[in-house]
């Protein structure tokens, strides 16, 4: 069958969830609504069987885009979720040398900082893939951070094979990245085999679409006429677009990202 | 909000296949990726646009490598500091490419992206022709396991596109391959440069007849499930999921049926799978799982089962040994040495491990064997042997590539990671007790877990053997000095004090010393169960009684080897027993006309011929709060939480 390849993967995903399950405590998962960390958080009920063992985190900004909140609000209540939303710090705290829209994905930086200092997470699980951006594609899947969240990625320790680290060193924490290893198109073949809720957000209305849902100051919609999973999907195996082409802050100075990432961003 | 269109599966075979590239430093690895990706019309129109600007800043034409060398310190050193994989794929299938950095001072992440793949691309600057990495990094890929591999003769166009230059590689090339018994599917020359022979065979190179990098990617195959070997279910972790307890884990080869009976090593408990567990719930049961896919089972009776014991089938069931070879690469800036303790990572379980022996360190530049040296330094690979406290579940990595090989964890961070060879060594599952009675066993550790608990550290038996002479009683008094200072609860049974009490009624016939070494096997394992640091020093010359000292609490005695020549012991002659012995004057004793057998495999040899005291009590003083290091993860701890996670 052409896609047992999804079955490996969400095997994949499922073993590196209940690693840290079992090895990292307190876990936490940041959820920010969007098509990945849904796809990721179908997997930990799956992992689990059908519980989410630990805290859903959203980091609240107050500026994601309606259609994001409702979509929130409409599966807490669907799947039982219990979400810790957390606010971040207003963007009038962050640092005035960055430029402005790296200076707003900063919030969210900040707003984990805070998180870890005020509940002690040990681990943190976060939805990000290696395709979406060319400094996630050097990323470990437990990756050590020190207590303010910095990435020292020149001194990453080596990953072999699946023994993953299992002791959290001191005065730091685990990023754990579950679906690394996944591309856009597998997730949204998973989504759609699945049949996993989305924000209406990612199909196309008046020639326009989103691919990747961020904050509403410094996220836009793409053009694009796919208007369901199966159009997404073709338009993607064409596409020459960025996924994250309508992320201001990615492309601001060709270091931008890198100066977010290596502060914590995720 | 959900969508209800129907799945339409992808139309080529989406499995990925991962290819790493490796090589030396600057033999243009990322290059050629960066062209690969290009030619391929895979770049996002913006990526280029992003890379040319990046590399007129830095005064170049296009750079290709700053593709993958997204740093900033990468691009300002034109050099790849960490693996990076990037995603493409041709009308025939997918890829992940894995760009390794190809400098020394980066080798844990070009062995964090080895250990990622199916395949790989061996990078040779044409001109430079095949370096120490070049070297090092084909001697991974075959200790990794990594088997289909295409080497690229690069930068041609610097040899002026010469034949006679590649020849010459070529053969070079093959016959390093050959010693390191790796056969290349093709060695190909290719300009990453100029794009010659990437996509379609390059006029430059009309000389070659061979197939095109393009070609190549093709005919790589990507990873098999191994669902055609023998079972091996390590368990991950034990659930309860409402009234049921789910043991989860991956399966790492073989398939396993509803109904099964099962056997978990290293207990040798029996059960049947009684039920697949998946959620959501579908309409049918699941009847099969096979290798690769993360599963729940639930058994016909409670049997003590936790994370990192192993499920098979009864008649292909895993080794079981407390001692095995390993062919390891080491990565930590402190050398291996003998004696050093290490937390191993094999299968789903953690256990402590002591290197009892290096056999050779192999320098990958030439594949001479250095058979003397006394550690394993930052990079190098090599045979060593280890041994756990307890026999523990094992696979030859010949026989099974997923549950044959270990890492190396020191203080929480990598320090090396190989293969199993259990060359040499014997299965000892057949020596192996009955399978336990789990529930009194069970009860057992829960007190020793409590003291364990408040103490915070275990107590255990540390068995001094050697020649009168050697240094035995000495060493123990100092050592349990140095432990007590530290705030250790330690007791030392010496041979003179307990033979003036304990065991006034024994002499020293093979028998008589026989039941005085299995008393003091039994009154030190009582005190290790108290929680006490017991050392005890005896000549204790015969190796069954030890073993038969050693099975009282097999997982908490330690042999100690004090180790001195009858010469030395003699010259040395503290109580002038020696003197007394060789003039008649005393019968049966050790060394003179009694034997003294020596451990075959002791946990620790301390040599007190060359070394000074200080460093023998310091060596051992090392060893002995390493294992009596109390994790809250230990298996007794697990076993009194009912080991299990409720969800
Ligand atoms: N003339 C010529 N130069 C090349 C070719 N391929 C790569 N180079 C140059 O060789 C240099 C090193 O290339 P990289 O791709 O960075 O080498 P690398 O193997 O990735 O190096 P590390 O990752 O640091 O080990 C760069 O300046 C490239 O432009 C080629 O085919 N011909
Ligand atoms: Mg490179």
């Amino acid at each position: 069958m052409p896609d047992r390849y999804l079955d490996k993967l969400e095997a994949e995903t499922i073993y590196i969830l209940r690693e840290a399950y079992n090895n990292v405590s307190p876990l936490g998962m940041l959820w920010s609504m969007g098509k990945d960390s849904n796809a990721l958080l179908w997997m930990i009920k799956k992992a689990f069987f059908g519980k989410v063992p630990f805290p859903l985190i959203q980091l609240e900004t107050g500026m994601e885009l309606p259609e994001v909140y409702q979509f929130r609000d409409k599966l807490v209540n669907e799947w039982g979720l219990e979400l810790d939303v957390h606010d971040c710090p207003p963007e009038g705290d962050m640092d005035k040398s960055l430029p402005p829209a790296t200076r707003s994905a900063m919030r969210k930086t900040e707003g984990l900082k805070s998180l870890l200092g005020n509940d002690g997470y040990k681990g943190i699980i976060a939805g990000i893939r290696r395709d979406e951006q060319s400094m996630r594609a050097k990323e470990r899947v437990f990756s050590p951070r020190s207590i303010d969240g910095d990435w020292d990625f020149k001194n990453q320790p080596a990953e072999i094979w699946d023994h993953y680290m299992s002791e959290v060193p001191e005065g730091a924490h685990l990023r754990i990245h579950p679906i690394l290893g996944w591309t856009e198109i597998d997730i949204w073949r998973y989504t759609q085999r699945e049949n996993i809720p989305v924000v209406p957000l990612y199909f196309a209305k008046n020639g326009k679409r989103y691919r990747s849902l961020g904050e509403k100051n410094i996220t836009f919609p793409v053009d694009s006429d796919a208007t369901t999973i199966e159009d997404i999907i073709k338009e993607l195996e064409t596409t020459k677009t960025l996924e994250r082409a309508g992320r201001a802050m990615d492309s601001e100075s060709e270091n931008s990202f890198e100066l977010l990432r290596t502060r914590g961003y995720m | 909000m959900a969508h209800s269109a129907k799945y339409i599966p992808p139309t080529k075979d989406a499995e990925k296949l991962r290819i790493v590239m490796v090589g030396h430093v600057d033999h243009g690895k990322s290059t050629l990726v960066g062209r690969l990706l290009y030619d391929t019309k895979s770049l996002p129109d913006s990526k280029y646009v992003e890379i040319e600007k990046a590399s007129k800043k830095r005064g170049e034409v296009v750079e290709w490598s700053y593709l993958l060398d997204s740093f900033q310190a990468e691009r300002d050193q034109a050099i790849t500091i960490d693996t990076t994989q990037i995603f493409f794929s041709t009308e025939k299938r997918d890829f992940v490419i894995i760009d390794a950095p190809g400098h020394t001072e980066f080798l844990r992440n070009m062995i964090s992206g080895t250990a990622q793949a199916d395949a790989a691309f061996l990078v040779v600057d044409a001109e430079e022709g095949l370096q120490e990495q070049t070297r090092r990094h084909a001697y991974l890929l075959g200790l990794m396991g990594v088997s289909q591999i295409g080497v690229i003769v690069n930068k041609i166009d610097k040899c002026g596109y010469d034949k006679a230059r590649f020849d010459i590689l070529y053969n070079e090339i093959v016959s390093f391959l050959r010693d390191i018994d790796i056969r290349p599917m093709s060695i190909i020359p290719v300009s990453a440069r100029n794009g010659d022979n990437i996509l379609s065979a390059s006029e430059k190179l009309e000389w070659y007849r061979g197939k095109t990098l393009l070609e190549v990617l093709h005919d790589f195959t990507p990873y098999q499930t191994p669902t055609s070997q023998s079972l091996r279910f390590p368990v991950q972790d034990v659930y309860r999921v409402e009234e049921k307890r789910v043991f989860v884990g991956r399966i790492e080869s073989g398939f396993l049926r509803r109904g099964d009976t099962l056997l978990f090593s290293p207990t040798n408990e029996l059960a049947r799978v009684e039920s697949i567990e998946v959620w959501p719930k579908g309409d049918k049961q699941a009847v099969t799982a096979q290798a690769g896919l993360s599963i729940g089972i639930t058994l016909d009776k409670p049997i003590f089962v936790e994370r990192g014991h192993v499920a098979s089938h009864e008649d292909n069931p895993p080794m079981l040994s407390n001692v095995f070879r390993a062919h390891i690469f080491w990565l930590s800036d402190t050398s291996l040495k003998v004696g050093d303790t290490f937390r191993l990572h094999i299968n789903t379980a953690q256990y402590p491990v002591t290197v009892q022996s290096i056999e050779n360190v192999i320098k990958t530049e030439d594949l001479s064997k250095d058979e003397n040296t006394k550690q394993v330094s930052k990079n190098e690979v090599s045979y060593i042997t280890l041994r756990t406290r307890n026999a523990i579940p094992l696979d030859q990595y010949t026989e099974n590539k997923n549950t044959g090989r270990i890492v190396l964890y020191s203080k929480g961070r990598v320090c090396g990671g190989g293969t199993v060879s259990m060359e040499g060594y014997v299965d000892q599952r057949s020596r192996n007790q009955p399978k336990s009675e789990h529930i009194t066993k069970v009860a057992h550790l829960l007190s020793y877990t409590k003291r364990a608990e408040r103490n915070g550290y275990t107590g255990g038996v540390f068995w001094f053997t050697g020649l009168s002479g050697a240094g035995k009683s000495t060493l123990a008094m100092l050592v349990e000095q140095a432990l007590f200072k530290k705030g250790y609860q330690t007791y030392v049974l010496d041979g003179d004090n307990v033979r003036h009490g304990l065991n006034s009624d024994l002499g020293f016939s093979p028998k008589d010393r026989a039941e005085n070494i299995r008393r003091v096997g039994e009154v030190s394992a009582l005190m290790a169960d108290a929680g006490v640091v017991c050392i005890t020093a005896f000549i204790s010359p015969y190796r069954a009684d030890r073993h038969n000292a050693r099975e009282v609490r097999p997982d908490r005695f330690h042999e100690i080897y004090i180790k001195a020549s009858l010469d030395v012991c003699e010259s040395r002659d503290p109580k002038g027993l020696y003197k007394k012995a060789r003039k008649g004057e005393i019968s049966q004793f050790t060394g003179i006309d009694s034997p003294y057998e020596a451990p075959d495999n002791p946990e620790l040899t301390v040599d007190t011929e060359s070394g000074n005291i200080e460093e023998c009590v310091e060596q051992i003083a090392q060893y002995i709060i390493q294992n009596i290091e109390y994790s809250g993860q230990s298996l007794e701890n697990m076993a009194e939480k009912d080991n299990l996670r409720v969800l």
